[in-house]
């Protein structure tokens, strides 16, 4: 298949420009024994034991399409092995269906599966059944990408959004907002010269390092859409309890703080996509802690706050001048001021 | 960031609150034009530090806040217009008009993008040859000479689809208007940080003189607007009014001499409608006729029928400082950020979505 090639219609038709696709381009990176089968299902070890399976779906639609520090295809994989890891479940196995717009350039197409292969693989985990389909041109923003992603919870493993208890600590594993700053500066109209570079990274070893430290982790999110505040008000919510964090305490990168105060955004509210919120028992916070620091994508984390019984749902955030006021989820899209 | 940690140093603002305590005796309510400040003082947790003699009150200086229901109107009417693309800044997309937004215009089916320059909306009259590219131009003093700027360009450009509908307002005719209506009781006005730094000092030199009123034009910096609410106490205080630039970083009396002369080569001063003021005279600024081509007030006559306002929204009432929006009987009930029903719950420089988001009782 030429590389200089576009994507065509005839390439979603099912004839032998879609087997070419697959061979040349998904097969090629994706290589495993489960996919190379071709089958029409991928056919899986069962395992037995008490392990129970988590399974979740998402679909990816950004635009760039590449940015720094990641991709569409790294964020796919990425994004679904965070969700898995975050109910303390160990990811083994991804789908991903295709959805192509006509036109696309195979040199991209490549250059993102192969991306997601490497990722894939960073993250011990295998894309063993696949789909494509191709849109006419103006129907999809280059591409589309669905996954599904399979992992195993581990026994004793307990981890939800609901498990918060007064006095537990929370923790952040890095600096919040280059995600989602790191995209709108790469936004068309927007061109910053900025230092930034997107967090997109699997997180399942670094959930794999705290739960070791740990057998009291009650519960673990990664702030994407909506960014720590929201995550912080649905684990409040969820939880029945209050959490209070400290302003100071919160790690952002002076590049997304000037950016953030430039466009009259709050990078509370802006999107991570390799950050962990983690609500752990205060006797093992310190042990969590170093944890995360050891692990490459923990180096940052910090202590932001505590869960308490006072205002159930709400979040409170002391600032910098030791006064409070209460974190709301976001509400609709942070959009640049004018004056 | 150096810059920001500088202008946010906590020891350094106690001591300046505690002085602004020590010094205060006598009420001073202090309104701050600009909505910028007022969301600041909310999120730096600034407002639960002055003593109780110190008032904050919002002022009208939200662009998308004081933009007319007629002027959204027709906004949204010419969006209508087929072969029409329809630039603007985000936070004009979800006010609601007399009948309907931008937002529901585009799920209609018109092209209506946001940008983030001017000189964007002229890049998009560049790519699309064939189709009519119009700029909302809403905004203060800050954002007219950007405006200004590329009708030069789109001229220079040989651009002949390339439009704005001018709606702009100017700062002080509005400030002059809520000392004249007499309904609020002002003991002296934090200056916009940004529209002062195009305009400069001396233009509010006429609130001291002619109203008895001090100044402090103020940055958006935690220390920037506790030492502007010092220099007011002080102001007060002493009983000696003027105009003090605590935002001498940005600000200069002349103020941005390039950025006038730009703003009126292309823009003149025009009676303009406000909402919650009514025709201010002398208050916006319309295109020139030299470039009535641009102009899309001229080009695109448009009929968009009758103007109503929401019944028992008080936005107007709100930006001249009468009614704070937790006053208002729809705040948090029938309006929210979500179901916004006036604009000053919408854009994210409105005095009600400052109240909404940060304002709660802990």
């Amino acid at each position: 298949m030429p590389k200089t090639g576009k994507i065509l219609m005839a390439h979603g038709s099912g004839g032998q420009l879609s087997h070419d696709l697959v061979e040349q381009v998904f097969l090629k990176h994706f290589h495993n024994p489960t996919l190379a089968n071709l089958d029409d299902a991928a056919v899986l070890p069962y395992f037995a034991n008490d392990s129970r399976f988590a399974l979740t779906t998402d679909s990816y639609v950004i635009h760039p399409l590449f940015f720094p520090g990641g991709d569409i295809g790294k964020l796919a994989v990425c994004g679904t092995v965070n969700d898995l890891s975050m109910r303390g479940a160990r990811p083994l196995y991804l789908t991903a269906g295709f959805i192509l717009e006509e036109g696309l350039p195979l040199e991209d197409l490549e250059r993102i599966v192969t991306s997601m292969a490497a990722t894939a693989r960073a993250a011990g985990i295998q894309v063993v059944a696949g789909d494509t389909k191709v849109v006419e041109r103006g129907n999809a923003d280059g591409l589309f990408i669905n996954t599904a992603g399979v992992g195993l919870v581990p026994d004793g493993v307990n981890i939800s959004g609901a498990d918060a208890q007064a006095g537990d600590v929370v923790i952040v594993s890095g600096t919040i907002g280059d995600h989602g700053m790191t995209i709108m500066s790469q936004r068309e109209g927007l061109s910053f010269n900025t230092p930034l570079v997107s967090d997109c990274a699997p997180l399942n070893g670094l959930v794999a390092a705290l739960l070791e430290a740990s057998s009291a982790v009650h519960c673990l999110r990664d702030p994407t859409r909506g960014g720590l505040a929201t995550v912080l008000n649905e684990l409040a919510r969820r939880s029945r309890v209050g959490i209070e964090i400290k302003e100071t305490h919160i790690p952002v990168r002076s590049a997304v703080q000037g950016l953030c105060e430039l466009l009259g955004l709050d990078p509370l509210y802006v999107a991570n996509e390799g950050k962990l919120v983690v609500v752990v028992a205060e006797k093992d916070a310190k042990e969590v802690l170093a944890a995360m620091r050891t692990h490459e994508y923990g180096t940052d984390a910090a202590v932001i706050g505590r869960i308490v019984l006072a205002h159930p749902g709400r979040v409170v955030l002391r600032t910098a001048l030791g006064t409070c006021r209460i974190v709301d989820m976001l509400v609709g899209e942070q959009l640049p001021r004018i004056c | 960031m150096k810059y920001i940690d500088e202008f946010r140093d906590p020891a350094l603002a106690r001591r300046l609150l505690d002085d602004i305590a020590a010094r205060s005796t006598r009420p001073a309510n202090l309104m701050e034009f600009c909505g910028g400040h007022t969301h600041a003082a909310f999120k730096f947790g600034i407002r639960q530090l002055l003593p109780p003699t110190v008032k904050l009150l919002s002022g009208p200086g939200c662009p998308v806040c004081v933009t007319a229901n007629a002027d959204l109107d027709r906004a949204i009417a010419i969006a209508r217009l087929p072969g029409v693309i329809t630039t603007t800044f985000g936070d004009m997309l979800k006010v609601p008009g007399s009948r309907s937004s931008l937002q529901r215009a585009r799920a209609d089916g018109a092209d209506v993008r946001i940008v983030y320059s001017t000189l964007d909306a002229v890049q998009i009259a560049r790519q699309n040859p064939e189709r009519r590219v119009v700029f909302l131009g809403v905004g203060f003093e800050t954002t007219a000479p950007t405006v200004a700027a590329a009708v030069l360009q789109a001229e220079a450009l040989g651009l002949s689809n390339f439009y704005v509908l001018s709606m702009h307002k100017l700062t002080p005719p509005a400030t002059q208007a809520i000392l004249r209506a007499g309904e609020v009781r002002l003991s002296g006005i934090i200056g916009p940080g940004h529209v002062t730094t195009i305009i400069g000092s001396d233009a509010w030199q006429f609130l001291p003189r002619d109203h008895g009123i001090p100044v402090a034009v103020a940055g958006f910096e935690t220390l920037d607007i506790i030492r502007g609410v010092r220099s007011l106490v002080e102001q007060v205080e002493s009983g000696r009014p003027g105009v003090v630039n605590t935002y001498s970083r940005s600000v200069r009396p002349e103020g941005n001499r390039t950025a006038i002369d730009v703003m009126y080569r292309v823009l003149e001063v025009s009676d303009a409608e406000w909402r919650g003021f009514g025709l201010v005279p002398d208050s916006g600024l319309s295109l020139r006729q030299e470039f009535a081509r641009f102009d899309a007030a001229r080009a695109f006559p448009v009929a968009p029928g009758p103007v109503r306002e929401h019944k028992g929204c008080p936005c107007g009432e709100v930006l001249r400082g009468v009614v704070a929006p937790p006053e208002c009987p729809l705040f948090r009930r029938a309006c929210t950020p979500q179901n916004p029903i006036g604009p000053c719950m919408v854009s994210a420089e409105g005095a009600c979505a400052a109240y909404f988001r940060y304002g709660e009782e802990v």
